[in-house]
């Protein structure tokens, strides 16, 4: 059929089955957003910022695994998506952002909103494209789509010159795609897979190390399943938050920096870590040269290149979670549980010792009973989202996360101002469903425009702002290590939150204490409105258990015992 | 783990802005690119680019893993048994002594290509190694300008 790019754009947009896109337009993308006027077979969310289109997109496909699409014009409307793009790569997300750009005459003559995107975004995206003819663009559309979502996934962008959104060509959408230099391993090699069990079968302390890459690969239920059979043991990284679900007895919780003892004792004294869609982060390993020191390693992922980058690993399996483990667990069958009791029984100990835990308080709100409390109030139903800082860490720690992709953070690039945006992208994916930013007085500044995204589509999302007039996470390393130096992080200086979140069309809330909190939680939850919730917390609160930057796991600083 | 010189040779689609992925690649992720020569294979849609780079065995492992990950890339090759050539031009000024220049070409595989009014171009394809003694032999001849060609290898 005869069209024009724009429309093409459009109708690929619609081929590949997407309902929202979330864009900013401008001149070089006119074109298309004439087309997005006419058709009706997706909705187009105004973001108040590109930033947070992109990160809305994100959200939107960490919540329902499908690709997400942004859409946004060139110069200084791509270069505000940049922080999302690089947020999407750094967590290995599945999204197609659409960037006008200049007609192809003027690309090189420094022309009106002219930037080299695809050179600015080739470091943080899976793939780029600049289309350079008519010809090519269902190709490259098709393209995008596939390689966003397709082996380890990640972002894509295509830069569309407006003289191609103008131009008429033919538009087939293919049906297949054929990159002869793209073939992602999805399937493990057997052999590995045996000698894997065989040292499963042999090791005394084996240890599930969970990974984003789980989420990614929609893989929990067959975690759960290998954990249940051999009952080994796991620990979850801040991107598998959910994988094994709060309740299970097997999960001993979050590692790494801000891991609880039993987790990260359990990864320094393992002698087997069977590393699941895991990439041995500098926050997850702490000191390499002391990290798990007596373990043998099996490593699963997709990537070839997370293996044997930072950690040497002695069984490389090279293939997508879901696929290992489903010709993994039928050869494990004979392992005796038995076998691992011991391990198991120290762990219960090191978790007795130091379990995760904070003193509360009856003057002051916590954090972390604010937290527990969302739990308790809409555990399951809820999808949580967040922003970058002690809130986001102390959610990690305390929240009861029960299934994958109920959790939503930024956690590979640490962006600031993610969260706002990632719940509108979350909730317009799953409006039964009650989605709730916890964020900071900091973070949530940083793209606060989007209150009046939300308020205008009526997506009402809940902010939960624990206010503790700080830079928080900044300000407790100032503590610990710049002797309590506060440079630049004490945030005194406050909006009025509540008039603030008026202004923009959406309610606020004040809360200073527990009953408080339960009362303007129940009333949000059932308002369609967005809003701010402003919670006074204990400003100095820390996040504790904490492994300093560049230490041993295992040389935790730790919370005061509780009485509880 | 030592660090050693390494030459990969690495088989892209030839598509706009190819070598701007491989490139960046490396100044990115910190390797580093010691000479780097690039054309298209004849009779395909890929180009042949050879990398002549330093490291230990783990950084390369890293390199040709992250070059595997770029679209795309077709194959890297890391060469252990290879043979490799690098070419070099050189002018010298023609009061020089030049039949011992034409000798000394010669004993690396080369001779004198062009002959102008005040200079000669004199030029060598050799092994590496050997193109840097070449080039160390030929200062006596007080040659104005040197232009390497950078290594390009194939396995044997
Ligand atoms: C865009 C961006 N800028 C700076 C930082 C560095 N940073 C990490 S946490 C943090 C403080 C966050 O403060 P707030 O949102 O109030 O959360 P809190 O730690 O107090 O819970 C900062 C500045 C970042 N992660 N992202």
């Amino acid at each position: 059929m005869q069209m024009s790019g724009a429309q093409m754009v459009c109708e690929a947009i619609i081929a590949e089955g997407v309902k929202t896109v979330f864009g900013y337009p401008g001149g070089a993308i006119m074109h298309v957003y004439d087309e997005i006027y006419k058709q009706n077979g997706f909705e187009h969310i105004l973001t108040r910022h590109e930033q947070a289109a992109v990160h809305a997109a994100d959200g939107y496909a960490r919540a329902t695994g499908k690709v997400g699409v942004a859409m946004v014009t060139s110069g200084p409307g791509f270069t505000n998506a940049v922080t999302g793009l690089a947020t999407a790569y750094m967590d290995s997300i599945p999204l197609v952002v659409i960037s006008g750009q200049v007609p192809l005459s003027l690309i090189g003559t420094d022309g009106f909103q002219e930037i080299d995107a695809v050179g600015i975004s080739r470091p943080c995206t899976k793939h780029n494209f600049l289309v350079y003819s008519i010809e090519e663009l269902p190709r490259i559309l098709k393209e995008a789509f596939y390689i966003a979502r397709s082996g380890r996934p990640g972002p894509v962008l295509v830069d569309v010159p407006k003289d191609i959104t103008v131009a008429m060509g033919n538009f087939v959408y293919p049906e297949t795609v054929n990159i002869p230099t793209y073939k992602p391993t999805y399937k493990g090699n057997k052999k590995q897979i045996e000698k894997a069990v065989e040292a499963i079968k042999k090791a005394k302390k084996p240890l599930i190390y969970a990974g984003g890459g789980i989420v990614l690969s929609n893989a929990s239920d067959l975690v759960r399943e290998l954990a249940e059979k051999t009952q080994i043991p796991a620990v979850e990284t801040l991107m598998a938050r959910g994988v094994m679900g709060a309740k299970n007895p097997l999960l001993l919780g979050m590692l790494g920096m801000h891991g609880n003892y039993a987790s990260n004792m359990a990864m320094s004294e393992t002698d087997l870590i069977i590393a699941l869609g895991a990439r041995f982060d500098d926050r997850v390993t702490g000191k390499l040269s002391e990290f798990a020191r007596y373990a043998d390693i099996i490593h699963v992922d997709i990537d070839p290149a997370n293996i044997s980058k930072l950690v040497d690993v002695d069984y490389p399996i090279v293939g997508d979670v879901r696929d290992v483990l489903e010709n993994m667990i039928p050869l494990l069958e004979d392992v005796n549980p038995n076998r691992y009791q011991a391990w198991r029984e120290i762990l219960k100990r090191y978790d007795a010792l130091h379990p995760q835990s904070y003193v509360d308080s009856d003057e002051v709100l916590k954090p972390q009973w604010v937290i527990e409390r969302v739990g308790e109030l809409v555990g399951e139903n809820a999808i949580i989202t967040s922003d970058v800082g002690q809130h986001q860490m102390w959610a990690a720690q305390h929240y009861p996360f029960d299934r994958p992709r109920q959790w939503i953070n930024s956690g590979g690039l640490g962006t600031m101002g993610f969260g706002l945006p990632a719940a509108i992208g979350a909730k317009r994916a799953f409006p039964e469903k009650t989605v709730i930013n916890i964020t900071g007085d900091g973070s949530i500044l940083m793209n606060m425009q989007e209150l009046v995204t939300a308020a205008e589509y009526k997506i009402p999302v809940i902010n939960l702002i624990l206010n503790n007039h700080f830079l928080g996470m900044v300000r407790q390393w100032q503590s610990f290590f710049y002797e309590k130096r506060y440079s630049q992080t004490d945030l005194t200086f406050q909006p009025n939150w509540k008039a603030l979140a008026e202004a923009c069309g959406g309610i606020g809330y004040d809360v200073t204490t527990k009953e408080e909190f339960d009362a303007a939680l129940k009333d949000a939850i059932v308002q369609d409105k967005v809003c701010f919730m402003n919670i006074a917390i204990n400003r100095f609160e820390n996040v504790l258990p904490m492994v300093p930057a560049g230490g041993a796991l295992f040389n935790m600083m730790l919370p005061q015992s509780v009485e509880k | 783990m030592k660090d050693a010189r390494r030459v990969i040779s690495v088989i892209v689609m030839n598509e706009s802005s190819v070598l701007a992925r491989v490139t960046a690649l490396f100044a990115g992720r910190g390797y580093n690119i010691e000479s780097l020569t690039v054309a298209p294979i004849p009779n395909s849609q890929m180009s042949h680019i050879t990398i002549e780079t330093k490291g230990n065995a783990k950084v390369m492992e890293q390199i040709t893993k992250q070059l595997h990950k770029l679209i795309p890339v077709y194959k890297v090759i890391e060469h252990e048994e290879m043979v490799e050539k690098e070419m070099v031009l050189v002018k010298f000024p023609i009061a020089e002594n030049l039949s011992d220049i034409e000798a000394l070409c010669r004993a690396y595989n080369g001779g004198i290509v062009n002959v102008g009014k005040e200079m000669v171009v004199a030029q060598v394809a050799d092994e590496p190694t050997r193109i840097q003694h070449f080039i160390e032999a030929a200062q006596r001849y007080n040659p104005c300008e040197i232009v390497r060609g950078g290594v390009v290898a194939i396995e044997r």
